[in-house]
């Protein structure tokens, strides 16, 4: 708050009131009441429900298939992460490097952000389509024959490629702006000190750049638990069947197909919790970031 | 580092003409660039294309005479279950998604982060963190829960029921509240003893200075708007309400039952789907990086 700030009791309580109405209604109204049927056990045919305490909680943690999902998504997560962070690290190294065509090559490498994940996900689909996508034709060249929507592993890797490849300008921004604003002086003090390029980068700008990287890393994670919903879904064409999925998309599932309210409740709670935590690790991060530039 | 590298290089070896490292990176950020392109632009081509062609050989790389007549039909044929969605229809609820939401974004927020920065309230830290907690939890977390709200409101397949769940976190309010804290102390006070009242600061003032904050994440949030899937998919069961990107899963699965699948058709709707958004982020690309970078989502 500013000091010298306006004192009017109406005004800004006026000036809240939407925000705060909205917040209330589509966030903290929806937020209780997940919280409050992850406790009871819902009649598939509406009638009624019934208060099993946590039962939602230990039937999901007990589940062998809750757990592979569970375990799909953090493998699928850090390959994402993984993969779509060195690409663009590498990326905007070589962009902040360049001097000729510098901007053609930054409009290239970003405009992909504005294609929607199930967008990404349907032309994943035509790249990797059984029988004639070019991927698929490009990948047997190699005697590896990929099946999309039939095979497990296949299925997963379209997903996290095409998860990353959609990923890939975010990060690419974010490590280009961190790049440019290393001072010039210390490039120079750093040139003087040492002839190799390699090593000069993990030396001295690696480190330089660590608070970005981190600061990105959450966001990937964050990216690959809940945007790419889209992609998933259109990857496997709406039907999951046998095919991996993460743990948003089982919510999904188990909420609209599988009518378990009080399942995917509980889902959704244990999603909340993972998210909380990833928040405060980010703002203790953030905090070292303001210290660090 | 860049620059000095080049002319160390050039110094040590004069009338070498080609600086290898220089031709390593531009190979590299060509691959780059190729990489976010080609599957985009195979996309593209293949709607110049039949749809017996796509359906048997997949994605082609090479001009064919169908393009003008597959954009026509993805704009303008009826589609669907019911046929009574055209492209050009999806197109619009597209539109008004994105603006729709942007718009409620920025007013929501801006009015907000003023009231939080610029008054002296007994109840602000309470308001702060009641607004501030939602940044926690993405919409996608609390779903269904949400869901079960809009529908018992009464307000599934309508354009605020679409708009309304996804503005409720505070994005926006935090990226001017960030805004506002950075604005000189003496503005305020300059104002107060010209007898400027609260009002009068933030319409002539506050507002016209936050013009390029306000385009920056404008561009943001009308490209989050335009590319949400999840919650439509589920708020909007009424075909005359779908937005492009919605539109996608029934294209799919409208792909894999018919005897002579529409991919000219399908393919058209997802360069339309994405046309839009591009061209936002391409044209205004520095206000849009300034958006990103200083929102941090």
């Amino acid at each position: 708050m500013k000091r010298a700030g306006f004192s009017q009791p109406g005004l800004p309580m006026m000036l809240l009131l939407p925000q705060l109405i909205i917040i209330a209604v589509f966030f903290y109204w929806p937020a209780i009441f997940a919280i409050y049927s992850s406790f009871f056990l819902q009649d598939p045919f509406g009638f009624g429900s019934t208060f099993v305490a946590f039962e939602n909680y230990t039937g999901l943690l007990s589940s062998s298939e809750y757990r592979k999902v569970a375990g799909f998504t953090i493998l699928f997560s850090l390959l994402v992460t993984f993969l779509s962070l060195s690409v663009a690290l590498l990326l905007a190294v070589k962009a902040d490097k360049v001097i000729r065509g510098a901007r053609t090559y930054r409009t290239l490498l970003m405009w992909v952000y504005a294609v929607a994940p199930p967008v990404a996900g349907f032309m994943g689909v035509m790249m990797f389509n059984q029988g004639n996508g070019p991927m698929t034709e490009f990948l047997a060249l190699f005697g590896w024959e990929f099946k999309l929507g039939v095979n497990y592993t296949d299925t997963a890797t379209a997903m996290v490629v095409v998860a990353a490849w959609n990923q890939i300008p975010v990060n690419f921004i974010f490590f280009l702006s961190g790049l440019q604003s290393i001072p010039q002086s210390v490039k120079e003090a750093a040139m003087i000190d040492n002839r190799s390029g390699v090593r000069r980068f993990w030396d001295v700008t690696f480190p330089l750049l660590a608070p970005t990287a981190f600061f990105l890393l959450i966001i990937n994670i964050t990216y690959s638990l809940f945007d790419t919903f889209g992609t998933i879904d259109t990857l496997v064409k709406g039907e999951p069947g046998n095919n991996p999925m993460t743990l948003v998309y089982k919510v999904y599932v188990d909420g609209f197909r599988g009518n378990d309210l009080g399942g995917s409740s509980a889902q959704s709670v244990i999603l909340m919790v993972l998210v909380l935590l990833l928040t405060v690790f980010q703002f203790r991060l953030i905090d070292r970031r303001i210290h660090y530039t | 580092m860049a620059v000095m590298t080049d002319t160390d290089t050039a110094v040590a070896r004069p009338g070498r003409p080609i600086r290898w490292s220089a031709v390593i990176d531009h190979a590299v950020l060509i691959a780059g660039s190729l990489l976010m392109i080609m599957p985009v632009f195979a996309v593209f081509l293949s709607t110049s294309v039949g749809d017996v062609e796509i359906y048997r050989d997949g994605l082609h790389l090479s001009f064919g005479p169908h393009m003008a007549e597959n954009f026509d039909k993805a704009l303008f044929t009826q589609g669907g279950f019911t046929g009574e969605i055209t492209g050009a229809k999806m197109l619009m609820n597209s539109f008004i998604l994105g603006i729709g939401f942007a718009i409620g974004k920025i007013i929501i927020g801006m009015m907000a982060a003023y009231a939080i920065v610029y008054f002296r309230l007994r109840f602000a830290t309470f308001a702060f963190w009641m607004i501030f907690t939602t940044l926690l939890l993405p919409l996608e977390v609390r779903i269904l829960p949400t869901y079960e709200v809009v529908q018992g409101l009464g307000l599934a397949n309508t354009y605020t029921g679409l708009i309304l769940p996804l503005v409720a976190s505070a994005t926006a309010t935090f990226f001017f509240r960030q805004f506002f804290l950075s604005v000189p102390e003496e503005l305020v006070e300059a104002a107060r003893i010209d007898g400027a009242g609260p009002v009068k600061f933030f319409i002539d003032i506050l507002v016209p200075l936050s013009r390029t904050m306000v385009a920056a994440i404008f561009i943001i949030m009308f490209v989050y708007g335009w590319n949400q899937y999840l919650w439509p998919t589920l708020i909007t069961t009424d075909e005359s309400l779908f937005t492009l990107v919605r539109g996608i899963k029934q294209i799919i699965q409208n792909l894999d039952g018919a005897n002579i699948p529409e991919y000219g058709r399908a393919l058209a709707l997802a360069i339309i789907a994405i046309l839009p958004p591009v061209l936002v982020v391409v044209v205004f690309q520095s206000w849009f990086v300034k958006g990103l970078v200083e929102s941090d989502k």
